[in-house]
């Protein structure tokens, strides 16, 4: 097989499986298993083969590869099928066929009972092989179209648990939330493609380099509203913390590999376009400072373990977005599968630990004793994947943070020589280095609270199938190692040194030891607390399958706490570190509350409005028609009397009048 | 026949008369169409339809008012009379002859009655007729005509006369018939 | 003789018996209005057949025939409206109502139901 036939197998074999999925499932239970993790397998095998034969560990890589076929026609901006495959988007690909096959193989076990089983692992595959599409696809429109149904896809599976109210809202907010951001994107891909007259990738490039590009910073904000909608960007991160109401493996899947990493990859993809704007590098960097610090402090805030987790991604999403900011798509790309490794381990951990815990608040969980011993596997992955996450040298996320700071650090001092403004390197740096102590410090109250608890024995749910632990091993592989690829990998890039320098390295590692440390001082401070106040939010029916158990748990911690985010704990070491600013971070610094002042009130009212002409103004013309037929019905029944005499009577006085005017109109009176 | 020679003014004997009898004859009908008394409505028609005959012999129609005279004076007013005796008609005044229709009615007539007498005044004003000459309706002639002419509807009217006299028989015999078929149906029984 | 006498009378007979078909109430004296307009009618055939001087006559031929049918007409009216006395127990127009709508009308109905009851007796008999 060619490389061009096997590149076109990776987004079409999950596509396939999708399909035969929801046609099978009911049909034929016994092949939905197969049907979902076997495409999604070989399509990881494919692009790793492909990776492989394209991939540039030369130096220089290799030229891309471009494939194109235009199956009909499109008008004066041609719209082909293309694909485009350069080091991004074959390792991207390799990071989304991994996680998503790691995915696919854990939901096996996770869902295990689950009736709808058929049809999510159908539109997890469906979700694969449209990130993927985006991955390959070397034409923006069709780019848009993997976009899309990655869109849609989102909202039917973070609305899997629908029977719950927050699920349904979550699904609801995810959909609209990203939606908001489409309308610019669309807008601006128009735009862009009006300015280079095609929506090839490589044609746009091209217009970049020779400077053809009229709009550039119109084009680039607009373009960057959809990736803040979908990449969780500063205003329009609001759904991702809601999003946790999905099922784990749905929230690994699109906080890792595919749905946030689109937006980033997007922009990875068309950097040129955005750095041929100052303006728009700059609002990029502002954007990924205020996601990054506020983020991360929601973060340490949070009570349910999922949410602090999505407030994390949002902040290393922010990483990614200020290693654009500053022009090095190298470290922001490194950045993204470092983090797709090791985010993907820590939801899927976080399912174990759900599960195992029956319950899904740290709360509850920091009043446990031995949640350690009873899942070791997942006590062990998870804490690499939390020391990856704290960049904690030598795992990977250090590495992948370092190149970060270091693209941001050249950026600020002037040295490398790219079109981003030193002020977005400041920006980015002060910003990285503040987030740095902050992730380190969520990262140890997570950990802390999770299997550092004490107080009763966790009771014994049974063991967790191979299925999940397995792949937490799988994943923990790149989350320890990736970081010696640093050497490897720039050949597949732009050619920048990804490799962390000396000022940088020690500068976050000791901020982030710092945040540690403060965090476990605090946490032997209170957590003497803990005995004191039991509070505890505990499902009833801990030894049913993993996912009834989380849905339970989230339905549960609205109840108990009163919120989905927060838990009023005296012991947690957070209200010590955050003081008064506990409060606003657990409710995410109120944007939800600003939101529905700004939009969801006016729209409602606007709703009352519509509503109110419809019923009252509308429907008075309506049923007025209605009720003049039935009075002029009634009229006329009257005259309808069975009395033959009046008929004849009405009809010779009508024939009078009838012969009066004729004579009239004859005589011409 | 200049309108100053037959002026309305100087009316000929003819018309005289015919002014007479057709006084007499709108009258009698007035009365038959408002009086309490059914069985005075009929002989009331009696008069009409006897000075309507009248006004045909003016108008020199001999025949036709020979016809008049045997066939409604004869026969028509006395099956009227018949009927109203087998619906057991009230004999004497009878206060509801009239519907409550009754003011439409008026209404309807006298504004039908206004428009026709003015349209026909209107457009007949000098029209004369000339009555002078052989009669134009003597028996001989209508023989004439009517046999010669008309010979085929002459025909077909027997027909429907037959037809007529059939049904009539059929729609009066039909309860009798019935009424004799259950009873033998129930002797039978 | 002026035309304008006969047409005027004619006009006016007519108009009475206009005026009896729409206002008597015994079926029989609606047909004796019948036929004063018939007779109107005829009168007026018969005079403007004389003014024309028809070769064909065509004036007083119609004449005759109208009477023959009147004297169908009415021989065929009375045996309906016999019949109807005897259905019905009543000659009366105004309360011959059965195109009226049924239930819901009790001022068309009423007299009616009752006035139908023997019918439907002879019918059932029958």
């Amino acid at each position: 097989m060619t490389t061009t036939t096997l590149a076109v197998l990776v987004p079409l074999l999950p596509f396939l499986g999708a399909v035969a999925g929801l046609l099978l499932g009911r049909v034929a239970p016994g092949f939905v298993r197969p049907l979902a993790v076997l495409p999604t397998l070989a399509a990881a095998a494919f692009a790793i083969a492909v990776a492989v034969r394209q991939g540039g560990g030369d130096g220089n890589g290799k030229a891309p590869l471009e494939a194109a076929t235009q199956l009909t026609p499109t008008g004066s901006v041609p719209i082909d099928l293309a694909l485009y495959i350069d080091g991004f988007a074959a390792l991207v690909a390799v990071l989304v066929g991994v996680v998503a096959s790691c995915v696919q193989i854990y939901s096996t076990g996770y869902l295990r009972g689950d009736a709808r089983y058929p049809s999510y692992a159908a539109l997890v595959s469906l979700f694969t092989s449209a990130m993927l599409l985006v991955v390959y696809s070397g034409d923006l429109m069709v780019l848009l179209v993997g976009w899309e149904i990655m869109g849609i896809c989102s909202y039917f599976l973070v609305g899997h648990y629908w029977e719950t109210s927050e699920a349904r809202a979550a699904s609801l907010k995810a959909f609209l939330v990203t939606k908001l951001g489409d309308v610019p994107f669309l807008i601006g891909l128009f735009a862009l493609a009006s300015d280079a007259g095609t929506f090839r990738i490589t044609g746009v490039l091209k217009t970049v380099a020779d400077g053809g590009l009229d709009h550039p910073t119109l084009i680039a904000l607009l373009l960057l509203a959809g990736v803040a909608g979908k990449s969780a960007q500063f205003p329009l991160h609001t759904w991702l913390p809601d999003a946790m109401a999905g099922p784990t493996p749905v929230s690994a899947l699109i906080h890792a590999a595919t749905m946030v990493a689109a937006g980033i990859y997007f922009v990875a993809r068309l950097l040129p376009v955005f750095a041929a704007s100052a303006a728009a590098l700059v609002v990029l960097a502002v954007m990924a400072a205020i996601t990054m610090v506020g983020s991360a402090l929601a973060a340490l805030a949070q009570d349910d373990i999922k949410r602090v987790l999505a407030y994390s991604t949002i902040g290393q999403l922010g990483y990614m977005s200020g290693a654009l900011a500053v022009g090095d798509r190298g470290a922001a790309v490194f950045h993204l599968i470092a983090h797709g490794a090791f985010k993907a381990l820590l939801f899927l951990g976080a399912g174990v630990i759900i599960h195992a815990a029956g319950t899904n608040s740290l709360a509850a969980m920091s009043r446990m004793r031995g949640l350690s011993q009873r899942i070791p596997d997942a006590y062990w992955t998870v804490t690499v994947a939390l020391l990856a996450l704290a960049a904690i040298p030598p795992f990977a996320g250090f590495f992948s943070k370092e190149s970060v700071l270091v693209a941001a650090e050249h950026t600020a001092l002037g040295e490398s020589g790219g079109a981003a403004p030193g002020a977005a390197g400041w920006t980015v740096l002060i910003a990285g280095l503040l987030t740095a102590l902050l992730t380190a410090a969520y990262a140890a109250r997570l950990w802390l609270l999770t299997f550092r608890g004490r107080g009763s024995e966790v009771p014994d749910y049974g063991k967790q199938p191979l299925s999940m632990n397995a792949v937490l091993w799988v994943l923990a592989i790149p989350s320890i190692g990736l970081g010696l690829a640093i050497g490897y990998l720039p050949g597949w890039f732009d050619g920048h040194s990804l490799a962390p320098n000396l000022t940088t390295s020690v500068l976050g590692t000791g901020i982030a030891l710092v945040g540690g440390l403060i965090t476990y001082g605090c946490w032997r401070h209170t957590s003497a607390l803990a005995a004191r106040n039991p509070i505890g939010a505990v499902v009833p029916h801990p030894d049913t399958e993993p996912a009834l158990a989380e849905r339970e748990a989230i339905e549960i911690h609205t109840q108990v706490y009163g919120s989905i985010a927060g838990a009023p704990d005296p012991a947690d070491p957070a209200r010590l570190l955050l003081g008064p600013l506990h409060r606003h971070a657990a409710a995410g610094f109120h944007l939800d509350a600003v939101y529905h002042r700004l939009f969801v009130r006016p729209v409602l009212a606007a709703a009352q409005l519509v509503r109110f002409l419809d019923r009252e103004v509308v429907d008075t013309y309506v049923r007025g028609a209605g009720t003049g037929t039935g009075w002029l019905g009634a009229a006329v029944r009257r005259a309808q009397t069975g009395n033959v005499q009046t008929y004849l009577s009405a009809l010779l006085a009508g024939s009078v009048v009838l012969a009066i005017a004729a004579v009239l109109v004859a005589a011409g009176a | 026949m200049s309108l100053a020679a037959h002026g309305f003014l100087s009316p000929s004997g003819v018309e005289i008369a015919f002014l007479l009898v057709g006084l007499v004859t709108f009258g009698a009908a007035l009365v038959t169409v408002t009086t309490k008394q059914l069985v005075h409505a009929a002989l009331w028609l009696v008069v009409t339809l006897g000075g309507l005959a009248v006004e045909y012999l003016l108008l020199t129609a001999e025949f036709i008012a020979w016809v008049q005279v045997l066939i409604y004076l004869g026969s028509v007013v006395v099956l009227l009379l018949f009927g109203l005796m087998l619906t057991k008609a009230p004999v004497g005044r009878s206060p509801d002859a009239d519907s409550g229709n009754r003011p439409v009615a008026l209404a309807v007539a006298v504004a039908a009655a206004v428009s026709l007498v003015w349209v026909v005044v209107d457009a007949f004003r000098t029209t004369w007729i000339d009555l002078d000459g052989p009669a134009q309706g003597s028996t001989e002639v209508t023989g004439h005509f009517l046999f010669r002419n008309w010979v085929l509807p002459f025909e077909a009217l027997s027909v429907l006369l037959l037809a007529a006299l059939v049904g009539a028989i059929v729609l009066s015999r039909k309860r009798a018939t019935a009424t004799r078929n259950s009873r033998s149906g129930k002797e039978q029984r | 003789m002026h035309l304008a006498y006969p047409a005027v009378l004619a006009a006016l007979l007519f108009c009475t018996g206009l005026y009896g078909v729409l206002a008597r109430r015994n079926a029989i004296l609606v047909l004796m209005s019948v036929e004063l307009m018939l007779n109107a009618v005829n009168l007026n055939l018969v005079a403007f057949d004389v003014w024309l001087r028809d070769t064909l006559h065509a004036g007083q031929a119609l004449t005759l025939f109208v009477i023959a049918i009147a004297a169908a007409e009415i021989g065929i009216g009375l045996a309906i409206v016999l019949m109807v006395y005897r259905n019905r127990g009543t000659s009366d127009i105004d309360r011959l109502r059965d195109t009226a709508e049924g239930a819901d009308t009790p001022g068309g109905a009423g007299p009616d139901a009752t006035g139908a009851a023997p019918a439907q007796k002879a019918e059932a008999t029958a």
